[in-house]
């Protein structure tokens, strides 16, 4: 198991150190709430050393074939009869790249929040529940079994759920963040069903047992290992925000955008994606589960970017855009491309992370100057805005890039992390179920091209055109400070050359777009963690197609979608220029198709009038009907009544006159003489 | 005379009881238990003759409880005259319910 | 350490001392002055504690049997003894009440403040019944134990109650002597049995588990005992004295009653039904009906506390939905199963006698308890609601507390035997969800908009020193209850080994009086 050329530096100490920055900040909020300076070093600087650390034992694995992962024992956690958990971490290539882009982002989120939140009297309690969040968050990346992981799963959903509700004094994001809650819940119902299955069927918990006894014992395409993958989908549609309990995520937005953009975004809804790709052997045994798990991606992927059409809120537009996002990796995820998701994962991470800090840049500066003028407007509310590229200058620069990242125009990050989903979706459509990728191919490449115009739409209401917000704010908006900027910057860094690290062979070898270093790095980097996974799947595809479904190979379709963002970004753009948008309060609601998107689709209704009314109804008549009247009322006390009803009875020949009662005894002493007598 | 004394015991016995069943006054009612008790002790007495001497031994009994009995009783139907200026039974019924 | 324990004969006198010692501290406090009662309880209380403690380290983990045991003639004609003796099961139980109870009583300085002397020298009192009956190895001292405690709760809930509390303490009253005395009924039955065959008198445990009897037989008797221990857990329907009596009962009571009055149910199916009636025990028809009713506590009880306007309500039926992981735990019969029934127990002692001392304290604050009378607390109150906080989560199972524990393995465990029942019972992590949450959000989040809300004092020092240790243990077995889980592994194990043994084959009684009985020579030894 230990690999000779390398031995992890202080691995436990990486998950240890925010969880003594969550320690020393929650200790500062309880007791000195006003003692901000410490939390500022606090709060960033676990982070710059987790962040450190992750980097050290990178480079170490770097020119390492290490073959297995390695894992480290601490204590027995759960050691019941034949059921052994030990409170164990495991490092690979994926767990080391998530540890990465962990501890990377949330550092520079860290960062961002010290200026982001510094006027904020829950100052302490919001580094607090940060630091706590990166905590669970590693330890869910990095734990080596199923307990352990469901640790950090649930871990970071209570610390979504306290950010969320971090304003906690304001009812509807407290709402939020309890809906957050009991959504993932039901996730976690799913997670939980799926390791009593597999301990029940495997005897074991740990991720190294398990996928090595999985291809033996569990039946490819049997019932159980697709019952076991799709309970363990159910928990990744949770925290990860896909149909059907993506209901959630939207309305987080309601936490401190820093948030949004650490846990909202970069970070804990990928927990699903990465969820599905360290059991991929479970999957790869389970074609019908891979088929639902890559139909939901694309499903949600398709339907959430209509959503995100319509939306004004400027936040609920990149949320309902990671919606779809994380609907790609799933997509990627399913068709097998473990190694393609993983990279969607890290490449969106970098640009939604901008993408929304750029927006908190733009709340930012809306709120301040409509602070200042008393104005009370929704800072959000993209009706609200436009033409602020002349007023937040760079916010609106980097703003670009995120949405070209996104959109994927070469040679942004997103560009080729998108197409090689896309493609991958295409060159898979083999097999019995190779109809359904293809379609589940088309509905990406429709999901794109709706997301290069929502973002259009979205940069176009916000930085350019008239200026909406009135004259008197605009001279109260400013620029962030550099303690945000530069975070900004450094994302927009990466969100530029992310994706250099994984080209595709096929583009690499272009003339025009293969100029950029390093090709399929992630892939090589990847390859022994998803080996075992590949090794199923591998024999049972056979050869992948080399042509999509209208012909034309990788590179032609990355060419084709580089030139439909292109397009649909200069169309959108001249478009959205001409619509005229008026300040929120002065406009109409929307009508018609514009209206159901608006409305998202009524799905939240939907679920208010199916689920949640008749579950409330339904408790509310269990304790006053079977509770109050029925248990309590007509058994427990009704055996009461009847006795005390037979009292009464008795009671009534009680005159309390003495003579009544020496009759009685009389009459009672002449029956039984009778009865002698006889 | 067995059977005389047996019968004369059983009248008596019968007038105590038609006593505590009809009168409401206390007094009275004290007087048809004591009454009661002495039936029984007649009888006592008469069937000792056949049975033995435990019968009279029995009267002893009989009488030290009904003299107790008439010491508390009394001392009962004087405190309750005291609070109600009544010794009338029917005014009376504490003991229901 | 043990070379010191040794030298002072602890294992002889421990398990005595436990009992008694809180009968002796009630004549003290009922001797001394009214104002001082508090004082001495709780340093009688504390005392017991820390007696206790050094049975955590000498308990030999390895030994399934009677520890500590101490045997002398009670009432010879009958064969009555008082016998006593501590096995894995109830070392954790013995330990969870001696740890409670200084807290406990610390709890309720300020909320008790009428009969002060009354109330203490009760509080011990019962303390002496509920350790008797962990500890009890003969059927009728187990049952005069049983029944010690019920009085001074009886008292508890009705003198210091709320409004309603005579009714409460009535209907908590009448509950368990209904099944008590069926329990009684088939004690004897045991006992003139055991006469019959042998022409011996004893209550004594081992002596009474040797009886044979009958499916038949042993049908009936498993249905008094069932009934009086399953109203006591309370298992779905036999739970509706328990919102009353704790919403009525003094928050003390309610601790008390919540963190281990509930689980003395639980300990008896333990202790009890699985040994002596093996084969109703493990009927299929009987264990399925056991367990659905533990699933129906589970969700139908966190339904119905999720509309209850009042939180302490709310957390009673949360109880509810507690103890129907133990009943699903205990009656999967295997080592999971029953370990993390054990897990569930002291989990639920901790966080839902936090939680009451939680609600307690905010009572004492506002003197109202429903939660729509909050609101925005926790801007307020900050310490108060990180506190709270943990023990709501602790409740509804929050992998890193003990809840998680607990339920994950009794889950675990039911899974291996009844995947159906599994499942439906890991909804409850939902629906845990589901009532804390609004609860947690009505009571601590949301505007302050009641003006009498914005000034109100967080915890005290006192009040600190009660919860701290309680949240201490909650995250202590959250992520090492390796300690707690190999206490009783071992008895765990020779209890379900015996259990399959006897389901089997019902050993004949004359058999195995040709052989002493096995408990019997291991409890001469120790």
């Amino acid at each position: 198991m230990e690999h000779a050329g390398f031995r992890p530096v202080l691995l436990g100490l990486i998950v240890l150190l925010p969880l003594a920055g969550f320690v020393i900040n929650g200790a500062v909020a309880l007791l000195a709430p006003a003692r901000k300076r410490i939390v500022t070093w606090a709060g960033p600087g676990v982070l710059a050393l987790a962040f450190a650390l992750a980097l050290v034992n990178f480079f170490g694995m770097l020119g390492v074939e290490l073959e297995q992962a390695i894992v480290r024992d601490y204590w027995s956690w759960m050691p019941v009869g034949n059921l052994e958990v030990a409170a164990a971490l495991q490092l690979d290539q994926l767990s080391m790249l998530m540890t990465l882009i962990v501890t990377g982002v949330s550092f520079v989120i860290h960062v961002y929040s010290v200026g982001y939140m510094g006027d904020d009297p829950g100052y302490a309690r919001y580094f607090a529940y940060l630091n706590l969040f990166v905590f669970f968050m590693l330890v869910l990346v990095l734990g080596a079994n199923f307990p352990v992981m469901f640790v950090g799963w649930e871990g970071v959903g209570l610390c979504s759920y306290l950010l969320i509700g971090f304003w906690f004094r304001d009812r509807e994001k407290a709402d939020a963040g309890k809906k957050a809650f009991i959504v993932n819940r039901i996730g976690d119902l799913g997670f939980m069903v799926a390791m009593l299955l597999l301990f029940t069927n495997l005897g074991s918990l740990d991720f190294e047992e398990v996928f090595r006894a999985a291809p033996a014992t569990l039946a490819y395409g049997g019932a159980l290992v697709t019952t076991i993958t799709l309970f363990l989908f159910l928990g990744a549609t949770g925290k990860s925000a896909q149909i059907p309990l993506y209901i959630w995520l939207p309305d987080a937005m309601a936490g401190p955008t820093p948030v949004s953009a650490l846990i909202h975004a970069a970070t804990m809804v990928t927990a699903g994606v990465y969820m599905v790709a360290r059991t991929g052997v479970l999957f790869a045994l389970a074609p019908v589960s891979m088929i639902v798990v890559a139909g939901i991606g694309a499903l949600t992927a398709l339907f959430a970017a209509t959503i995100g059409l319509a939306q004004y809120d400027i936040k609920k537009v990149l949320a309902y855009s990671t919606v779809s996002q994380l609907g790609y990796m799933f997509l990627a995820v399913g068709v097998g491309a473990f190694g393609t998701g993983m990279f969607h994962l890290m490449t969106h991470a970098f640009f939604k992370a901008l993408l929304f800090r750029g927006s908190g840049a733009v709340i930012h500066a809306v709120h301040g100057a409509f602070h200042h003028t008393h104005k009370e407007w929704d800072p959000q509310d993209m009706r609200n805005m436009g033409g602020l590229r002349h007023y937040l200058p760079l916010t609106w620069i980097v703003m670009w890039i995120g949405t070209l990242a996104i959109s994927g125009v070469w040679p942004f990050a997103g560009f080729f992390s998108k197409d090689e989903i896309i493609w991958q979706a295409a060159a898979r459509a083999v097999g019995p179920f190779a109809p359904w990728f293809t379609a589940f191919w088309a509905m990406a490449i429709a999901a794109a091209v709706l997301t290069a115009f929502y973002m259009t739409r979205l940069m176009i209401m916000t930085f350019h055109g008239e200026i909406r917000c009135g004259a008197a704010e605009c001279t109260h908006l400013h620029e962030v400070p550099a303690v945000m900027s530069l975070p900004l910057v450094v994302l927009a860094g990466l969100s530029t050359v992310g994706g250099w690290v994984n080209m595709p062979h096929a583009i690499a070898e272009l003339p025009v777009l293969g100029w950029l270093p390093s090709a399929e790095w992630i892939h090589a980097w990847l390859e022994p963690a998803v080996r075992p996974a590949e090794a199923i799947l591998g024999p049972r595809l056979g050869a992948l197609n080399e042509a999509a479904p209208l012909g034309g190979g990788e590179a032609f379709w990355a060419a084709v979608a580089f030139a439909l963002a292109v397009v649909v970004i200069g169309v959108g753009s001249s478009v959205v220029l001409r619509w005229k948008y008026r300040p929120a309060l002065e406009s109409l609601e929307p009508v018609g198709l514009k209206k159901v998107l608006y409305r998202k689709w009524y799905v939240d209704e939907a679920y208010e009038t199916l689920i949640v009314r008749p579950v409330v109804a339904t408790s509310r008549a269990l304790w006053r009907l079977v509770d109050e009247a029925l248990i309590d009322n007509v058994l427990v006390n009704g055996a009461g009544y009847t006795s005390r009803a037979f009292g009464w009875a008795g009671s009534r020949l009680q005159t309390g006159q003495l003579n009544t009662y020496a009759f009685a005894v009389v009459l009672g002493a002449l029956i039984l003489l009778g009865f002698m007598l006889l | 005379m067995l059977t005389r004394s047996l019968v004369l015991s059983a009248i008596l016995f019968g007038l105590g009881v038609a006593g505590v069943v009809v009168r409401r006054n206390a007094i009275i009612l004290f007087m048809c238990i004591e009454l009661m008790l002495n039936a029984v002790n007649l009888a006592f007495v008469a069937l000792s003759r056949a049975a033995g001497i435990e019968g009279q031994i029995f009267v002893f009994f009989v009488m030290t409880v009904a003299a107790a009995e008439a010491a508390v009783g009394l001392a009962i139907i004087i405190s309750i005259f005291r609070h109600a200026e009544t010794v009338d039974m029917k005014n009376f019924n504490l003991l229901r319910w | 350490m043990q070379a010191l324990l040794d030298a002072i004969g602890y294992s002889t006198w421990v398990v005595h001392f436990l009992v008694f010692f809180p009968t002796a501290g009630m004549l003290l406090v009922l001797l001394g002055a009214e104002n001082r009662a508090k004082h001495v309880a709780f340093w009688i209380a504390l005392l017991e504690f820390v007696v206790s403690v050094p049975l955590w380290f000498s308990f030999n983990t390895a030994s399934g049997s009677f520890q500590f045991a101490g045997q002398a003639d009670w009432i010879p004609a009958w064969g009555v003894h008082y016998a006593v003796g501590i096995d894995g099961i109830g070392l954790l139980l013995v330990l969870l009440t001696t740890f409670l109870a200084p807290l406990t009583i610390l709890g309720s300085f300020r909320y008790i403040d009428r009969r002060e002397k009354a109330f203490y020298a009760m509080m011990l009192l019962l303390q002496t019944g509920i350790l008797g009956v962990f500890v009890a190895l003969d059927l009728f001292l187990f049952f005069v134990f049983w029944e010690v405690m019920l009085v001074p709760m009886y008292f508890i809930i009705g003198v210091w109650g709320g409004e309603r509390r005579i009714y409460a303490a009535i209907k908590f009253f009448l509950y368990t002597a209904l099944g008590s005395l069926l329990m009684l009924v088939a004690i004897l039955y045991l006992f003139f049995k055991y006469r019959a065959l042998t022409g011996n008198v004893s209550f004594g445990y081992f002596e009474l588990l040797q009886v044979p009897l009958t499916f038949r037989e042993q049908f009936w008797l498993f249905a008094a005992f069932a009934l009086a221990f399953a109203i006591k857990v309370p298992v779905f329907p036999f739970h509706t004295w328990l919102p009353d009596a704790h919403v009525e009962a003094p928050t003390p009571g309610s601790v008390v009653l919540a963190a281990v009055l509930l689980k003395l149910g639980a300990f008896g199916f333990l202790r009890f039904l699985l040994p002596f009636f093996p084969q109703a025990a493990t009927d299929s028809r009987i264990v399925l009906l056991l367990l659905v009713l533990g699933l129906i506590g589970i969700i139908y009880a966190a339904w119905v506390a999720a509309v209850q306007p009042d939180a302490k309500k709310l957390v009673a039926y949360t109880s509810v939905a507690h103890m129907g992981f133990v009943v699903l735990g205990i009656f999967a019969l295997t080592q999971q199963g029953v370990q993390g029934a054990m897990l569930v127990m002291l989990s639920h002692g901790a966080s839902t006698g936090a939680l009451f001392l939680l609600v307690g304290m905010l009572y004492e604050r506002r003197h109202t308890r429903l939660s729509g009378d909050f609101g925005g607390l926790g801007a307020v109150m900050p310490a108060f609601a990180t506190i709270f906080m943990i023990t709501a989560l602790t409740s509804i199972g929050l992998p890193g507390t003990s809840g998680f524990v607990g339920e994950f393995l009794s889950l675990l465990g039911t899974f291996q035997t009844h995947p159906w029942v599994a499942m439906l019972g890991a909804t409850g992590v939902i629906f845990a969800a589901y009532y804390m949450l609004p609860m947690v959000q009505r009571i601590w989040f949301n505007e302050i908009d009641r003006p009498e809300n914005r000034e109100l004092p967080d915890l005290s020092r006192r009040e600190l020193a009660v919860l701290v240790p309680l949240v201490v243990i909650m995250l202590w077995m959250g992520v090492y209850p390796k300690p707690f889980l190999e206490r009783s592994e071992v008895t765990v194990a020779e209890l379900l080994e015996r259990v399959e043994a006897r389901r089997i084959s019902t050993p004949s009684l004359l058999a195995t009086f040709a052989a002493p009985p096995a408990g019997a020579a291991e409890r001469a030894g120790d």
